[in-house]
């Protein structure tokens, strides 16, 4: 075991020097200088230029500038906002909860839906539930998210319609609940005295967890009906039928428990497409939340916040991935000896 | 010679080898229903796409101003001239959606041509030569995927500059790994067959033995995979439209118009339901398509 995990981690090291490599090349690789960038069209004096460069280290070696940032990240230093002049990772874990609230209700989403309607159509193959499940599943698989987003708010959220949810945001502006642990649903159950503002809360999440979630959902229901039919034909657990054993047993016991490692490797891998596909949830719903952040700091040139925000996410994916091998070394012991 | 020798050697003569391999995989992929109907819905979408100057009824940036914000012909207060309603500055929607088809399909022909190429040389050579060059590439490949393929275009992009070719580059290289490393596996599998170090013993070149003798036998998987990242390639540039960073307006690609339409999502559905819609249906049919492909192609990836 701690020698699967040495070795996994000796991957990982170079891919994230890697990852900074390309962070560090993005700001020097734009167009034009670092400085007129950083200015904009506002532009900047002779004397204040050569003053920034200094600043920024810009006037030093490309390999020395390099080992200071590498040197930085290392001491949690991924320099500052240019537009608000925050340290770029106090402004990363401030967001930081919002998302990982928001993945996580949508995976919880998608693993209660897809699950067990994975099994149902493997039990059930061939039914009319099985070919409806797959089509809809893959209609999941195609959907345009920010399309998907955009026609439940006409139908939830537009007055005209049911005008049931709300549309952006994570909390309605009635209240004001301080921050204490960044997740909004802890914050308010506990922390809060405010009246309703849970509710509030979960309302709020509903439409963006059914949006995030709707294509890691397609993805496990898909996986999970695979798995299940291969395990399904094994001869375990045709032994285990004709010993006269329940069918619900058969089924629960024996073939789900081999079917999940598969599945939970797929849940594992979500992660990446959950945080790309944050990137455009909390755009249509104003979720304040890191996909967000990132957008608004393309485009408002804050390519500081791009930069650190690219090392975070890229280190997160990477330790969540590792995670997830761990977990496969676990719940799957051939794994490991195969190596 | 006998009679039924002749004849087995004239049916045999009739059918070529390529004739039969094409009927074989027609009859694989037409026992799934879903991707005929997929095959056909993208024959279809090819065709408009090939013929939008012809039917669309308007120019796709034509504004008319006494016409703006119509809604589809069948509701009250639509126009039978402008059949899907018109946007905020009267442009008519049909011909908009006529035209984003090609947008999409141009995207999808790109990235597939561009990722490809570049990604089987690479994987090919990696799994062929090995060594360094093998652990170099593999590593940058991984760097790649380290980073959501989303963010990793936005952040392309914004180094680019926007625009819809740069839309593409940036998909291609978020893209890149998964033809690389599929490309290195299957070569690295077949370089060890007998018929590989046969072609070798008789003096094969290196670049004939990657491309002539080993190629077309990682082929159906690498087939399968373009069909699957042609449709992703449609909506992630589709998604960069949406975030302003892909086609600039008044191009009238799918995402770009969703993009233009949100302010209007409570107002006139119309110009918010249909770009959305022709989407998902393309990128649908290509879906289903992929799934009859990979059951035709390679048994072996089979979903039972």
């Amino acid at each position: 075991m701690i020698r699967f995990i040495i070795s996994k981690l000796g991957l990982l090291i170079p891919t994230f020097i890697g990852v900074t490599l390309i962070a560090f090349a993005f700001i020097r690789v734009l167009p034009g200088d670092p400085i007129e960038l950083l200015a904009g069209e506002r532009g900047v004096s002779p004397e204040r230029h050569a003053e920034l460069m200094a600043l920024f280290g810009f006037d030093k070696p490309m390999w020395e500038q390099y080992i200071i940032f590498l040197g930085n990240i290392l001491q949690g230093d991924l320099g500052q906002s240019f537009i608000t002049k925050q340290p770029v990772l106090d402004e990363f874990l401030t967001r930081f909860p919002a998302t990982v609230e928001l993945a996580l209700c949508a995976i919880i989403f998608a693993t209660l839906i897809g699950l067990p309607a994975g099994i149902i159509a493997a039990v059930k193959r061939g039914s009319a539930f099985d070919h409806s499940l797959m089509g809809v599943s893959l209609a999941g698989y195609s959907m345009p998210i920010f399309w998907w987003g955009l026609l439940l708010i006409i139908l939830f959220s537009s007055p005209d319609m049911l005008g049931w949810t709300p549309v952006s945001g994570r909390m309605s502006a009635m209240f004001w609940v301080e921050p204490t642990t960044g997740f909004m649903l802890i914050d308010t159950l506990f922390f809060s005295e405010e009246e309703g503002a849970f509710g509030s809360a979960i309302h709020h999440l509903i439409l963006p967890t059914i949006v995030l979630g709707t294509i890691p959902m397609a993805v496990i229901a898909r996986q999970t009906r695979s798995a299940m039919l291969e395990v399904l034909g094994e001869d375990y657990v045709r032994t285990a039928r004709a010993k006269g054993l329940p069918v619900g047993r058969v089924i629960g016991l024996h073939a789900l428990r081999n079917a999940l490692i598969t599945v939970v490797t797929v849940i594992g891998l979500q992660v990446g497409v959950l945080l790309a596909g944050a990137i455009l949830t909390e755009s249509i719903f104003s979720w304040p939340g890191i996909g967000k952040w990132m957008v608004d700091a393309i485009f408002r040139r804050d390519y500081f916040a791009v930069q650190g925000g690219l090392i975070m996410v890229a280190g997160i994916v990477m330790i969540v991935n590792l995670v997830v091998d761990f977990l496969y070394g676990l719940i799957n012991p051939r794994i490991l000896h195969t190596r | 010679m006998s009679e039924l020798q002749a004849e087995v050697q004239n049916s045999t003569q009739q059918i070529s080898p390529l004739r039969q391999q094409l009927k074989e995989f027609w009859f694989y992929f037409s026992e799934n229903k879903g991707a005929v109907v997929g095959l056909f819905f993208f024959l279809f979408i090819v065709l408009v796409a090939i013929l939008a100057d012809v039917i669309s009824p308007h120019a796709p940036i034509e504004q008319y101003r006494e016409f703006i914000l119509i809604p589809p012909a069948w509701q009250e207060g639509g126009n039978w001239s402008f059949i899907l309603g018109t946007d905020a500055v009267g442009r008519d929607m049909l011909s908009r959606l006529i035209h984003g088809s090609r947008y999409s399909l141009y995207t999808g022909c790109i990235v597939i041509a561009v990722t490809l190429t570049i990604g089987v040389s690479l994987g090919l050579s990696a799994g062929f030569f090995r060594g360094w060059w093998e652990v170099i590439l593999m590593r940058i490949m991984d760097i790649i995927l380290a980073v959501p393929s989303l963010l990793m275009a936005l952040v392309l992009v914004a180094v680019l500059g926007p625009g819809l070719e740069n839309a593409m580059i940036a998909i291609s290289v978020t893209y890149l790994p998964h033809y690389v490393r599929l490309s290195r596996a299957s070569a690295v599998a077949e370089n060890a067959r007998d018929y590989v170090t046969a072609s070798r013993v008789a003096g094969a070149g290196k670049l004939r033995l990657m491309f002539i003798t080993i190629l077309p036998n990682c082929m159906a998987p690498l087939i399968v995979q373009a069909t699957l990242s042609f449709s992703s390639a449609i909506l992630d540039a589709a998604a960069l439209g949406f975030l302003g960073m892909g086609a600039q307006p008044p191009t009238p690609e799918w995402g770009t118009m969703l993009a233009e339409a949100r302010e209007f999502i409570t107002s006139a559905w119309w110009v918010v339901t249909f770009p959305g819609l022709a989407i998902l249906l393309t990128v649908l049919a290509i879906n289903l398509m992929g799934d009859g492909l990979r059951d035709a192609l390679d048994p072996k990836m089979k979903r039972s």
